[in-house]
């Protein structure tokens, strides 16, 4: 089961927590990953960590050529593209009412524009092939909203959106297009919560602890699996039960 | 039939799966070959392939028939 021998897949944001997890998860099933970020220090460190079947392609999603860029350069690398991965994501917190257009256009332009765009690169090669795998990292807040996160909750929630949309046009060409919903993972990203926040945090999860970056990678080998084909169009929700949608 | 006509009839015979006969010059891909957008888009990207052309998108849009694309087709082989 889960078996992803002889698959190639790009992850971006696989510098990060949960990027690296499942890079790491896609790798050790036997998938070909190319990993991306924009530290390339890092992203040679992990590369080196993995060993063989491992490729590097930095790109910053904040500019566009780059993002363009990005997609041919895994097919070329890999020769295809069967799993996409769309996890890097970045967040600029603030209240509604002095959010700056420049907090909300980095958002929109890194979790959601350049998912669009990476997207739209990959799925040329997975229709010619009939089959394909598309991942977005979403967040629970795309859901249920969340105070100070206007922006970010926006893009994750049109992630969700784009992902149901690409699912219908694409399903009968073998490409399933999924998201997965993190609740509360314990990264970089939640490391700067305070103790207060974590406290308050966690009297909303059912579980009583923060989620691991491993507990997201192992949906993502799930969704990125043969034995996945039938699901498509869904958000797995991977928050120790502080959602339940 | 000229080469480029032979050939663009037998990709959208394959990839349609429709008959011959029905694959003239003035068939509409939609209308008159049941291919519906995606599709379309997928003969785009095969002729791109059979014959070594790049069918920017724009271009492709108008490419609504087997003679539009003949045509197209024969202009950039020139
Ligand atoms: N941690 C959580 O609790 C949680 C909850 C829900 C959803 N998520 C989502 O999960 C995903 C991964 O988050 P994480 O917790 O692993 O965060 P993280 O450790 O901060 O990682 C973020 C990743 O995104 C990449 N990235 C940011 N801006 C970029 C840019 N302009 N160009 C290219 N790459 C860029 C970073 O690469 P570089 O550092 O190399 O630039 C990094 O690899 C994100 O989409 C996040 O929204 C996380």
């Amino acid at each position: 089961m889960f078996n992803l021998e002889g698959k190639s897949a790009l992850v971006t944001g696989a510098t990060g927590g949960i990027g690296e997890a499942i890079a790491r998860a896609l790798h050790a099933q036997g998938a070909t990953v190319t990993l991306s970020g924009t530290r390339e220090a890092k992203l040679e460190a992990l590369a080196s960590d993995l060993g063989d079947r491992v490729h590097i392609k930095a790109a910053n999603l904040s500019d566009r050529e780059s993002v363009d860029a990005l997609v041919p350069a895994a097919e070329e690398m890999m020769g295809g593209l069967d799993i996409l991965v769309n996890n890097a994501g970045i967040t600029r917190d603030n209240i509604f009412m002095r959010m700056k257009d420049e907090e909300w256009d980095q958002v929109l332009e890194v979790n959601l524009s350049a998912t669009f765009r990476i997207c739209r690169a990959a799925i040329k090669g997975m229709m010619k092939r009939r089959q394909g795998r598309i991942i977005g990292i979403t967040s629970v807040v795309g859901v249920t909203g969340n105070a100070g996160q206007v922006n970010y909750s926006a893009a994750k929630a049109g992630m969700i959106g784009m992902s149901k949309s690409l699912a219908q046009e694409v399903a009968s060409r073998k490409i399933t297009v999924n998201t997965i919903a993190p609740g509360f993972i314990s990264t970089a990203m939640t490391d700067e919560l305070n103790e207060k926040q974590r406290e308050s945090i966690l009297g909303n999860v059912p579980a009583g602890r923060l989620g691991t970056a491993d507990e997201i990678a192992g949906a993502a080998v799930y969704l990125a699996s043969d034995e996945a084909a039938y699901v498509t169009g869904q958000t797995l929700h991977v928050n120790g039960g502080m959602a339940m949608i | 039939m000229s080469n480029v006509a032979e050939q663009v009839k037998k990709i959208v015979v394959e990839h349609l799966g429709v008959e011959a006969d029905k694959v003239v010059e003035s068939a509409s891909f939609i209308d008159d070959l049941g291919a519906d957008s995606l599709d379309t888009v997928e003969l785009v990207m095969a002729f791109e392939e059979a014959f070594g052309v790049e069918i920017p998108d724009d271009a492709a849009e108008t490419i609504q028939s087997v003679g539009d694309a003949v045509k197209f087709i024969e202009s950039k082989q020139g």
